[in-house]
């Protein structure tokens, strides 16, 4: 099957011909198949965010190509706005965008963008409320009325609705608490699985990256250091430290754990299957005490 | 164009001797100059005034490009002065076509306008771009002390400048980020007429007077966090001083006003003499 989005020797440099030159992604050559979910992390600066935008059409490539479902994006600039739809790009921070009177409205931005039927929006509307957990009686509220968690949700139900190809999210859980974080991602893991959709998850978390992504693509100095799946890419712990990234704490305990002599795979990114690995340990060595 | 291709009021800093100069001075002698550029009232004494600019952008290192650009966004306004000079000044015809008529007396105010205005932007843009905001504000705010005594709110108005100024990079910067969010939720704000552009400007503005409400909310409170009471007694951490570079650029401002006058005078006399032969 063709990959849903394939790049060819993307760059991109802000400010072309001025002091203020930089170049924030190099050659990048990347594809991404259909209903994966792929982890995006890299340090503060290293281009991610840039890159996603290109996805989309939102920046021009200074030099190269995307490619969305085979299509070349820019071949017709003024049809750009039909990537726009496919390809659905929630932004950080994406609660200060909100601006309609009534949640409803603002969630139903997007899909009247799109030119659908009344009752379509509609439609559309109220699932996405739903994904992401919003009472129908909020629908009515105005957006500033609402909590910071529950602005963040209705800006994330405003791209859903759109109901793109491909959902990339940038930091959807910057400055929440650990239960809004949890509640976000897993709504969008559950809108991942029932849509078969394809979703690209930016994070400096590890331990949500190694939860819920199956690939993980590791921007470095604005290059695609690796891009590969998480077990492969946690494996190799101390390239992705000196980079100034990090594996889940979970993994760091095992690698302790491993050279202590335990028996555990060092290769353990999820606090469930290290659980599940010490118990079954503990209660090989000890059945008596298994209790 | 971009947003972030304005230049106008931007600041870029550099150790030239203009950047060294206290901001009253520049404030000072820019307004000279602005007087000098009307006070020429022939092509000798315009000339003057332009080379005025002309030597003092090498002096600040600010690379003459920049001129350039800053003058860009005014271009309709001097084009459109320009013409409107051209068509309407009254003078002897020389070139008539239906109802409009260009005269001798014309192309020269239309001239004029046009380099005056174009010498202004310059001059003033000299300014903006070799003086930070902050000592902007703090030379405004020293040369209006003396009306404090009447009164006058001057700290005041200097510190909402200085805020409002402090501000400008990062409204243009929030407003770029809503408009990729809105377009990516397929916001169209290139086609329609006039009437529907508008209204598909409103899901940016509201967001943006959103923040910039909060923003607001968020800056006065940190300023009450850290006892701000207005200007009352208070000290500043950079003193202005006045040095050799500010006597020196009022002695080349002086020998620059002191050419235009005097070119005045000398062309007046000699349209005198010609009238007398
Ligand atoms: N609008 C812009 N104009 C100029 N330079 C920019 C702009 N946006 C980003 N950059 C620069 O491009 C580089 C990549 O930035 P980008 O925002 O893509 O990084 P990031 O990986 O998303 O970082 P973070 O984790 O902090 O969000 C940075 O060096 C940044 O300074
Ligand atoms: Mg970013």
């Amino acid at each position: 099957m063709s990959p849903i989005i394939k790049t060819d020797g993307l760059s991109h440099i802000y400010s072309a011909g001025t002091v203020f030159e930089q170049a924030a992604i190099k050659d990048i050559n990347v594809e991404i198949n259909r209903g994966e979910f792929v982890g995006v992390i890299g340090h503060t600066g290293s281009g991610k965010s840039t890159l996603i935008q290109h996805f989309n059409g939102l920046l021009k490539p200074t030099s190269g190509k995307i490619f969305v479902e085979g299509e070349d994006i820019w071949e017709k600039p003024r049809e750009i706005r039909r990537f726009r739809f496919k390809v659905g790009l929630v932004f950080q921070y994406p609660e200060y965008q909100l601006f309609e009177d009534t949640v409803y409205k603002d969630i139903a931005f997007g899909p009247t963008n799109m030119g659908l039927a009344e009752e379509e929006v509609d439609k559309r509307v109220r699932e996405a409320a739903a994904f992401v957990e919003l009472k129908p009686e909020l629908l009515e509220k105005s957006p500033f009325e609402l909590s910071g968690g529950q602005k963040r949700r209705a800006a994330i139900a405003g791209v859903i609705a759109m109901n793109p190809e491909v959902l990339i999210l940038d930091e959807p859980t910057a400055g929440l608490d650990p239960r809004g974080r949890d509640r976000i991602l897993g709504e969008i893991k559950e809108y991942h699985e029932q849509r078969s959709n394809t979703v690209l998850l930016v994070s400096h978390n590890m331990e949500d990256i190694a939860r819920y992504a199956a690939k993980v693509m590791v921007l470095n100095q604005s290059r695609v250091f690796m891009y590969d799946t998480v077990e492969s890419v946690f494996s190799r712990a101390r390239e992705l430290q000196e980079m100034g990234l990090s594996v889940p704490q979970v993994t760091k305990i095992c690698l302790r754990l491993a050279q202590a002599g335990v028996e555990i795979s060092p290769q353990t990114y999820t606090i469930k299957s290290a659980k599940a690995r010490i118990i079954e340990l503990l209660g090989r060595k000890r059945p008596n005490e298994a209790e | 164009m971009k947003l972030s291709d304005i230049t106008i009021g931007q600041y870029f800093p550099g150790e030239s001797p203009i950047h060294r100069m206290d901001p009253r001075t520049k404030l000072t002698l820019t307004m000279v100059y602005l007087i000098m550029l009307f006070t020429a009232r022939n092509a000798l004494a315009l000339a003057v005034g332009v080379l005025f600019v002309l030597v003092s952008y090498p002096a600040s290192g600010v690379s003459l490009r920049l001129i350039l650009r800053s003058t860009k966004p005014v271009l309709p306004i001097i084009i459109f002065t320009g013409i409107f000079n051209l068509f309407l000044v009254a003078g002897e015809v020389v070139w008539s076509f239906w109802f409009l008529s260009i005269t001798d007396e014309g192309i020269r105010v239309a001239a004029f306008m046009c380099v005056r205005i174009l010498c202004l932007i310059a001059g003033s843009a000299l300014l903006t771009y070799t003086t930070s905001p902050i000592a902007l504000t703090d030379g405004i705010e020293m040369l209006f002390s003396p009306l404090k005594k009447l009164g006058a709110p001057v700290h005041e108005v200097a510190m909402m400048m200085t805020i409002a100024l402090r501000f400008i990079p990062t409204l243009i910067e929030e407003t770029e980020k809503i408009m990729s969010a809105q377009k990516a939720r397929g916001a169209d704000l290139e086609s329609g007429n006039i009437f529907q552009r508008i209204r598909a400007m409103l899901p940016i503005l509201i967001p943006l007077f959103v923040s910039a409400f909060r923003r607001a909310e968020e800056l006065a409170l940190a300023m009450e966090c850290r006892c701000y009471h207005g200007g009352e007694g208070r000290t500043r951490m950079r003193i202005l001083k006045v040095s050799w570079i500010d006597a020196a650029a009022v002695a080349f401002t002086a020998a620059f006003f002191s050419a235009v006058i005097a070119a005045n005078i000398y062309a007046i006399d000699l349209a005198g003499m010609v009238s007398e032969l």
